[in-house]
């Protein structure tokens, strides 16, 4: 099978869902570059060329370029989807959201209950998150927590260029509106993936290790991180589960809670913050349902509870990574070990 | 490479392949080996299985131990004459060392290609070189060309080999047409026909064993032998549980028992092995092509259009191999066929001999293809 970046992955499902439905569209800030000005055309393709090469070979009329008015855009996109289009609509950066987030929550989110059931919004909002940018406090936030709050959104971060493209397609096929987030780190990751389209199913996890001692939930990025900790740890003789979610929202309980309850020793790692992130989700969740199951406190590795700092060695030091991972594993694992 | 010193190497065992464990030798330094003994245990991410050795002659290092992970093409024996001196063997394994460059693209093998036919694309794996008619694979339900990672390679020794993958499946086109068998069967001879093969031995596995079964019947003129591997159309008996469990499983946890019913041994299912099945299912059109051949070929639960009557008028040679558990289609299948028929069963074999018993599978295709 090819092996393809993140990137490529994510131009190749927007390039066969733009094929397959011609009511799939694209918008965002500089996305292709050049739109109603005489120079040159798509010579941008979005921030990091994630869209580059897509104007070229379809019509303008279906990738465009939009004004640095995320209130504008956003909205726009969410009336294009109740109106029968399938936007998809670029959210450069989710720390962004501030200036939109009354488009997505209020209305995009709420249509489909306020209306009876009867208004479908198919719209995607695929959007950059996560630290080891250098970006500072403004371009590195997780900001998914704060989508994973509101029904009526669903909520994807894939973890690899394979989970992008099956993922992205099942995210724009979809009638609900979807948040897409694309790791920033990891545009240049590859994985093998296959030319044709497929799409994952939203709500299912995949584990990605499978052990008896610890189980380590991981969210996007961080799911390699716990691959890589549970691979370092598998050496020195504890064997971990690793649980992708891939979605948020909706969250794959049962294979979460199965997969904690069958080691009773849990870590949640999570990028964001530490509060009300998706690990505080995780270890409610276990104390609530499988209480009786747990051989020691669930332990959370996260970022820390402080803006993501611009300076390089205190930004290494605030984002997870595998080390942090096998320390916390080793913690919950207990004297044995 | 001088002819008094010879290679063993890592095999390449499907396209993923890009290294593999030595899991254990079963012959020591100095030992006379022959082609085709079962000389080492070899473990990949994807499969454990054991390698036979590609040449015969004294082994007389053994360059990877137990244990050791090396990547494909690298060596992990050599074969010498008495003649060669421990020192040149020494500098042998040494200047290998220093030149091994590993090629992680290619990892030593060819890629797979696609063929465009009168039946839509086909997916196609070339190997090897030879005069005769070509060798061409055609896996079962659910199956693609990576099912013959340890035939295809083995086999093109002395001949053009293909293995395809039909309509539905692997890199193929997902549009399996409405005739059920007969269009598998058509898909094969378009693909033959672009490739300007005029005639072919086929191997087909299952739904792929019917199909070589019904070009033989059919279009003798373009079929040379046939080897039927666990062929479906012999009976109307097929466990369901199988079939549905394939199609209707989409977790991994769920879908590995299903796949265990295909092996006598259900180690030999790895995680990646579950983990490809389900990318496969995944991809767009897969779900209905599946679920159209089992409304075909499988109405109401039973298999339809059994060939075996037609059986004792074919006019090409066909034998036929099964393992004695299947749990798939019943050993029981391959009795009360013409005599002509030669049937070769395996104990503690599943529905995959070609992949539980390779060595003995390789070696009846080669009895019968020459």
């Amino acid at each position: 099978m090819p092996k393809k970046t993140y990137r490529q992955a994510i131009n190749e499902a927007l390039r066969q869902e733009m094929e397959r439905d011609h009511r799939v569209i694209l918008m965002g800030e500089d996305i292709s570059g050049g739109m109603g000005a005489p120079g040159e055309q798509d010579a941008w393709g979005g921030p990091l060329g994630v869209t580059k090469g897509i104007m070229p070979v379809f019509t303008r009329d279906r990738v465009l370029d939009t004004p640095i008015t995320e209130s504008a855009f956003i909205g726009a996109a969410a009336g294009a989807a109740a109106t029968g289009l399938r936007p998809v609509a670029e959210l450069m950066f989710v720390d962004f959201m501030g200036v939109c987030f009354d488009q997505i929550f209020n209305q995009a989110a709420k249509f489909k209950y306020m209306f009876g059931g009867k208004a479908v919004t198919p719209l995607t909002i695929r959007t950059m998150y996560g630290a080891g940018f250098r970006a500072a406090s403004q371009h590195s936030q997780c900001l998914y927590p704060l989508f994973t709050h509101i029904p009526g959104l669903k909520v994807a971060l894939p973890s690899n260029a394979y989970e992008a493209k099956g993922l992205l397609a099942t995210a724009i096929r979809d009638d609900d509106p979807v948040m897409f987030f694309e790791h920033k780190a990891m545009y240049d990751d590859e994985a093998e993936v296959p030319d044709e389209a497929y799409t994952i199913p939203f709500g299912e996890a995949n584990v990605t290790r499978e052990g008896d001692d610890v189980t380590i939930i991981a969210f996007g990025r961080m799911v390699n991180f716990a691959n890589e900790a549970a691979d370092n740890l598998e050496k020195s003789g504890i064997s971990c589960t690793v649980v992708d979610p891939r979605t948020t929202s909706p969250l794959d309980r049962d294979t979460i809670l199965e997969t904690c309850e069958e080691t009773g020793r849990v870590v949640v790692v999570d990028e964001a913050h530490p509060r009300c992130n998706m690990a505080t989700d995780i270890a409610a969740m276990c104390a609530q349902e499988i209480f009786g199951a747990l051989k020691a406190p669930v332990k959370m590795v996260t970022g820390y509870h402080c803006p993501v700092p611009f300076s390089p060695a205190l930004e290494d030091l605030y984002v997870p990574n595998a080390a942090k991972i096998e320390a916390a594993v080793r913690e919950v694992a207990g004297k044995g070990h | 490479m001088s002819d008094a010193i010879q290679m063993i190497v890592m095999p390449k065992w499907g396209l993923a392949m890009q290294e593999g464990m030595v899991a254990q030798w079963h012959v020591a330094e100095g030992a006379k080996i022959t082609k085709g003994q079962e000389i080492v245990d070899i473990e990949t991410s994807k499969i454990a299985n054991v390698f036979e050795s590609p040449i015969s002659g004294t082994l007389r290092r053994l360059v990877v131990k137990d244990g050791e992970t090396v990547p494909v093409a690298y060596l992990i024996g050599v074969v010498a004459e008495e003649s060669v001196t421990d020192a040149e063997i020494d500098a042998f394994v040494e200047d290998f060392k220093a030149n091994f460059v590993f090629d992680a693209a290619g990892a030593g093998g060819p890629e797979p290609e696609d063929a465009t036919t009168a039946a839509g694309r086909i997916r196609y794996l070339e190997m090897g070189d030879g005069e005769g008619a070509p060798i061409v694979f055609i896996h079962g339900y659910g199956g693609d060309l990576n099912n013959w990672m340890f035939n295809q390679e083995e086999l093109s020794a002395g001949h053009k080999t293909y293995a395809v993958d039909l309509p539905g499946h692997g890199g193929s086109t997902k549009d399996v047409g409405d005739t059920g068998l007969r269009g598998l069967a058509a898909a094969v001879v378009a693909f033959m026909d672009t490739k300007d093969i005029a005639k072919a031995h086929l191997v087909g596995h299952s739904m792929g064993g019917a199909t070589a079964l019904l070009l033989a019947l059919e279009q003798p003129d373009r079929v040379a032998s046939a080897t039927l591997v666990a062929p479906a159309a012999l009976g109307d008996e097929i466990n369901m549980d199988y079939i549905n469990g394939f199609i209707e499983e989409k977790r991994a946890k769920k879908l590995r028992p299903v796949l265990e019913m295909l092996v006598g041994d259900p180690s030999l299912i790895s995680k990646d092995m579950v983990e490809d099945v389900l990318k496969f299912k995944r991809l767009d059109g897969v779900d209905a092509a599946l679920k159209k051949l089992r409304d075909a070929l499988m109405p109401g639960g039973k298999q339809a259009g059994s060939l075996r009557d037609g059986l004792a008028g074919l006019k090409v040679p066909v034998q036929i191999l099964w393992g004695e558990v299947d749990q798939v289609l019943p050993v029981g299948h391959s009795e009360g066929l013409p005599a002509s028929i030669k049937v070769t069963r395996f104990a503690g074999v599943g529905h995959m001999p070609h992949m539980e018993k390779a060595a003995e599978t390789n070696e009846l295709i080669r009895a019968l293809a020459g």
